[in-house]
C-alpha cells in the first residue's frame, strides 16, 4: 500500500467512524427518551434500604423494553465508531511514520478516541447509557471540528518534538482529555438532575437519569482517576522540557494553563470533603477545571504565542 | 485534605476574640481552614492566568516593551504592578507561601493525630450494628466466641489492624490512605523548597556561536546570562567547545513546507582546560552534559560573510555576521559595525536565503534553506556612536549622526563598490550559527524526586480506601448464636460490602440463614 492510499483509508476510517456515531446518537436519543417514560412509573418501587446503590437503576429498565434494545444497539455502534476511529489513528501513524499525535488534527482525533475509550471502559463496569448522549455528541462535535477546521496533512515533526516523551506526556494527557470531557459531561447532567430532585419534581426526562448522589460519586471517581494521571502527564512533561528547552518549568502558556487546570481540579477534590462545598460548588468547581482545559487546548494551541504551537494549522 | 471534614478546621468561622495571643489564634485558625486553604488555591489559579496573556519579561522582554510602549496608559500601571513578570510578582508569591503555611498548619495535627490513630487498636464495635451503611446478621450454631475466634484469625490473616473486646471484634485497614496524603502534601512542601533552592543556586545563560569559532564558559562569553544569588559567577565549570559544523533540514513537501526537520551540532569539546579534545554531537532533546551543567541547543540562523574594505583600502572586516532570523523562512536581519575604518562604516542587513521580492512584502525569504541567498545591504557612514558610554545591542545600527552612503542587493561572489569612495563590501560566502542555552540547576533532581513522591502519595490517598468492620456475636438464650457483620467507610466512596462479605464469607456456616 502506497502511502498516500494509506492516508486515504485513514480519511475513510474517520468518516466512516463519524457516520456510525451519527447512527449511536439517533439511538441513543430513542433509548433516553424511552427510559425516562419508563423510569416514572418504577421509581416508585420502594428499593431495600441495604442494597447497594448500583442495583437501584438496574431494576429501572426494562431489558426487553424498545428503550433498553435502542440503548443496547447504540452501545454497539459506539464500540464500532470507536473501533474505527483507533484504525483511522493507527493508519494515519503507519503514514506518518510515528504517533498519530504530531499536531492538532491528530490529537483531536486522539482527544476524540481518548473520551469514547473512557465513556466504554465505565460502561463494562457499570450501565451507563444514560451517558451514551451526551458523550456521543461532544465526541461528535470533536470529530467535526477535527475534519473541518483542524484537518492538516500529515508531516514529519519538527525536531523539538522527535522524543520518546512524545509518546508517554501526550498519551498521557489524551487519556485525561477524555476522563476530564466523560467528567464534565456527567457533572452536567448531574446539576440538572440535582436541581430537579431539589424541586422535588423529578419527571421526564431527567427521570431517566440516576439519582444525583450517584451522578457526582461516579464523576469523583472518573476525577480521582484522572487526576494523578494529570499530574504524571505534568512531570513527565517537565522532564521533557528540562531535555528540549533546558528548564523544567518556564512558564510557557501551555505549562501556565496546565498549571490552572491541575490547582482547579485539586480544589474539586478538596471541595468535594469540605463542608459547604459539597455537591453543586464542587460540580461547577469540575466544570471549570474542563473549561481550563479546553482553553489549554485550544485557546493556547491558536490565539496564543507559545513554544507549545505545533497546531501546524 | 480529603478527610478532613472531621477536624476543628471546618468549623464555621467564630467572630474573632479579643487579645492579641486570641486574635493570632483566630487568624491561625483561619489560615489553616479547609475553606480559606481552598479560597488560596482559586486566587493561585486566577492570579497565573495574565502571565499567560501578557508577555512576561522573562521569556520576551521585547514583546513586553513593544506592550508599554503601545498602552502608554495602562502599561506603565500593569508594569509597577508587575503584571508583565507575574510569576516573580509579590502578589503572585504571597498567595502561594500563604497556600503552603496553610497546607503546614493543615498537616502537621494531622500527622499527629494519624501518628496517634497509627499506635492506637480500633475502635470498639458500637452497640447497634444494623446502623451501620453495610450489616448482615444471622443466627449460627456455633458458640459466640468461637464466631468471634474464627473472625479475629480471619481479619487478622488478611492483614486488617483488629482488636478484641466483650462479645467484639473490631477491624481497620486503610492507614496507608491517610499517610499518602500526608506524604503527598509534605513533598508539595519539598517540591517549592528544591525549586527555591535551584533558583538560589543555578544559573543559565546564552551564547550564539558561529560554525568555526568557540566558546569557552566564562561570564564575559555569553550574550546573556543569569544566575541566582549564591552563585560565584567567577567559578564557572571551565569547559570550553567549538561548532565544527551545524547542519539543518527543512520539509520541502507540501505539508509543512519550511517546518524544520533536523537539528545537529557538531561540536569539539574540552571538558577541562588541559584535557583531551572529544567530538561530540548536541541535538534538540538531546543535551551535552558537561561538568554539572547541560547545553542546549535553542536555535540557529545565518552568518553571511562580509569582507569589508575601507577607503584607504584596507580589509577591516572578513567574517561571518550574525544575522537573527525574523520569520519561519529565515528572513534575517544583522548589523555589522566598523569603527576602525576610514571612515567609521556601519552596515544594516537583510538576508534572504531564498529571495524574493515583491510589492507588497518588499525583500522576504520564501524558504528557510539557502537556495538563493541574497543580501540587502544599507550602508551608512559617521560616529557609530560607540564612545558615548550607552551600551549598545550588537544587532541594531544608531544611525543619528551619520549618513547613508547606499542601498545595494548582493549574491554570493559579489562586491559593492559603496558611493563616494568610501570603500568595498563583498558578500564572500555563508556560514551558520547556532546558540546555545547553558544551564546548571542543582534544584532540578530533588524537584523531581519530590515530584515523583508527591504522585505516589496522591495515589495512594486517592486508591486506598479506609474501612472499618466489626463483627457481633452474642447468644440468642436458644442456643444459637445471633452474629452481626457490619462495615463503616472512613473515606469518600470507599466500597464497603466486600469487605463485609469477606468477613462473611470467612464464618460461612452461617451462610444461607441470614
Amino acid at each position: 500500500m502506497t502511502s498516500a492510499s494509506l492516508a486515504e483509508w485513514s480519511n475513510l476510517a474517520v468518516y466512516s467512524s463519524m457516520l456510525v456515531l451519527i447512527a449511536a446518537l439517533i439511538c441513543f436519543a430513542v433509548s433516553f427518551a424511552a427510559r425516562g417514560q419508563r423510569v416514572m412509573t418504577t421509581q416508585r418501587v420502594p428499593v431495600g434500604a441495604g442494597a447497594p446503590m448500583e442495583q437501584t437503576t438496574a431494576t429501572v429498565s426494562d431489558p426487553r423494553g424498545p428503550g433498553a434494545r435502542a440503548g443496547n444497539v447504540a452501545m454497539a455502534l459506539t464500540w464500532l465508531a470507536t473501533g474505527l476511529l483507533l484504525l483511522g489513528l493507527v493508519l494515519r501513524g503507519l503514514w506518518a511514520g510515528r504517533v498519530p499525535w504530531g499536531n492538532m488534527y491528530e490529537f483531536s482525533l486522539a482527544w476524540t478516541f481518548g473520551i469514547l475509550a473512557v465513556f466504554l471502559v465505565v460502561s463494562t463496569r457499570r450501565d451507563i447509557r444514560w451517558l451514551g448522549l451526551p458523550v456521543v455528541f461532544l465526541a461528535l462535535l470533536s470529530l467535526g471540528l477535527a475534519v473541518t477546521v483542524l484537518y492538516t496533512e500529515a508531516a514529519q515533526l519538527v525536531p523539538a518534538l522527535k522524543s520518546w516523551w512524545l509518546v508517554i506526556h501526550v498519551a498521557s494527557a489524551i487519556i485525561c482529555g477524555g476522563a476530564f470531557t466523560v467528567a464534565a459531561a456527567i457533572s452536567v447532567l448531574y446539576l440538572w438532575r440535582d436541581r430537579a430532585e431539589r424541586k422535588g419534581n423529578v419527571t421526564g426526562i431527567v427521570a431517566s437519569l440516576p439519582d444525583a448522589a450517584r451522578l457526582d460519586t461516579l464523576s469523583y471517581r472518573i476525577l480521582a482517576f484522572a487526576f494523578p494521571l494529570w499530574t504524571f502527564a505534568v512531570i513527565s512533561g517537565a522532564i521533557w522540557a528540562e531535555n528540549a528547552w533546558g528548564r523544567y518549568w518556564g512558564w510557557d502558556p501551555k505549562e501556565t494553563w496546565a498549571f490552572i487546570t491541575w490547582v482547579i481540579y485539586a480544589g474539586y477534590l478538596h471541595a468535594r470533603s469540605t463542608a459547604g462545598w459539597r455537591g453543586r460548588r464542587a460540580a461547577y468547581i469540575s466544570l471549570l477545571g474542563f473549561v481550563s482545559f479546553l482553553i489549554n487546548y485550544f485557546g493556547v494551541n491558536i490565539f496564543v504565542n507559545s513554544l507549545h504551537s505545533y497546531a501546524g494549522l | 485534605m480529603t478527610t478532613t471534614t472531621d477536624l476543628p478546621s471546618a468549623e464555621p468561622a467564630a467572630p474573632p476574640p479579643l487579645g492579641a495571643v486570641g486574635f493570632a489564634r483566630w487568624c491561625w485558625r483561619q489560615l489553616t481552614s479547609m475553606r480559606v486553604a481552598l479560597i488560596l488555591l482559586f486566587l493561585l489559579a486566577i492570579a497565573a492566568i495574565p502571565g499567560s496573556v501578557l508577555p512576561q519579561r522573562g521569556t520576551d522582554p521585547i514583546r513586553v516593551n513593544d506592550w508599554i510602549e503601545g498602552n502608554p496608559t495602562w502599561g506603565p500601571i500593569l508594569d509597577r504592578l508587575g503584571f508583565f513578570d507575574v510569576y516573580a510578582a509579590p502578589w503572585f508569591a504571597a498567595i502561594y507561601l500563604l497556600l503552603f503555611v496553610s497546607v503546614i498548619g493543615c498537616v502537621l495535627p494531622r500527622t499527629r493525630l494519624h501518628w496517634r490513630a497509627l499506635r492506637s487498636a480500633p475502635p470498639a464495635a458500637p452497640r447497634r450494628l444494623d446502623r451501620m451503611p453495610e450489616h448482615r446478621t444471622w443466627e449460627s450454631s456455633a458458640s459466640a466466641d468461637d464466631v468471634l475466634d474464627r473472625a479475629y484469625a480471619d481479619l487478622k490473616a488478611r492483614r486488617w489492624r483488629v482488636a478484641r473486646g466483650d462479645g467484639w471484634v473490631a477491624g481497620e485497614r486503610g492507614y496507608w490512605r491517610e499517610t499518602g496524603n500526608l506524604l503527598f502534601h509534605a513533598a508539595l512542601i519539598a517540591l517549592l523548597v528544591a525549586i527555591g533552592y535551584g533558583a538560589l543556586f543555578g544559573w543559565r545563560g546564552n551564547v550564539i556561536v558561529r560554525e568555526g569559532s568557540g566558546f569557552s564558559d566564562t561570564l564575559t562569553q555569553y550574550d546573556a546570562w543569569g544566575g541566582g544569588r549564591l552563585v560565584d559567577p567567577a567559578s564557572l565549570p571551565p569547559f570550553a567547545f567549538t561548532l565544527e559544523d551545524f547542519r539543518v533540514d527543512f520539509e520541502r513537501g507540501e505539508a509543512q513546507r519550511g517546518a524544520p526537520r533536523l537539528f545537529k551540532a557538531d561540536l569539539t569539546l574540552w571538558p577541562a582546560p588541559g584535557a583531551p579534545a572529544e567530538p561530540v554531537v548536541v541535538r534538540v532533546n538531546e543535551p551535552l552534559s558537561v561538568d554539572g551543567a547541560k547545553v542546549f541547543l535553542v536555535g540557529h540562523g545565518y552568518a553571511p560573510t562580509l569582507r569589508l574594505t575601507d577607503a584607504l583600502g584596507r580589509v577591516v572586516h572578513n567574517e561571518g555576521v550574525v544575522f537573527l532570523p525574523q520569520d519561519g523562512n529565515l528572513t534575517s536581519t544583522g548589523v555589522l559595525k566598523a569603527p576602525d575604518a576610514t571612515p567609521s562604516i556601519g552596515i544594516e542587513g537583510l538576508f534572504l536565503p531564498t529571495a524574493a521580492v515583491d510589492d507588497v512584502r518588499g525583500p522576504h525569504s520564501t524558504f528557510p534553506e539557502a537556495d538563493d541567498p541574497a543580501v540587502f545591504l544599507s550602508a551608512w557612514a559617521g560616529d557609530l556612536g560607540l564612545d558615548s558610554g550607552v551600551p549598545q545591542s550588537i544587532y541594531a545600527l544608531d544611525t543619528e549622526g551619520m549618513t547613508q552612503l547606499g542601498i545595494e542587493a548582493l549574491r554570493p561572489g559579489e562586491t559593492w563598490q559603496m558611493p563616494g569612495g568610501n570603500g568595498t563590501v563583498e558578500f564572500v560566502g555563508l556560514t551558520r550559527w547556532a546558540s546555545f542555552q547553558i544551564a546548571h540547576d542543582p534544584g532540578k533532581e530533588p524537584a523531581l524526586a519530590a515530584a515523583i513522591v508527591a504522585l505516589v502519595g496522591l495515589m495512594m490517598s486517592l486508591f486506598i480506601q479506609r474501612r472499618r468492620v466489626w463483627v457481633r456475636a452474642s447468644s440468642s438464650g436458644s442456643g444459637t448464636t445471633v452474629v452481626t457483620v457490619a462495615g463503616l467507610a472512613r473515606s469518600d466512596e470507599a466500597d464497603l460490602a466486600p469487605g463485609v462479605d469477606a468477613v462473611v464469607d470467612a464464618l460461612d456456616e452461617g451462610r444461607g440463614t441470614a
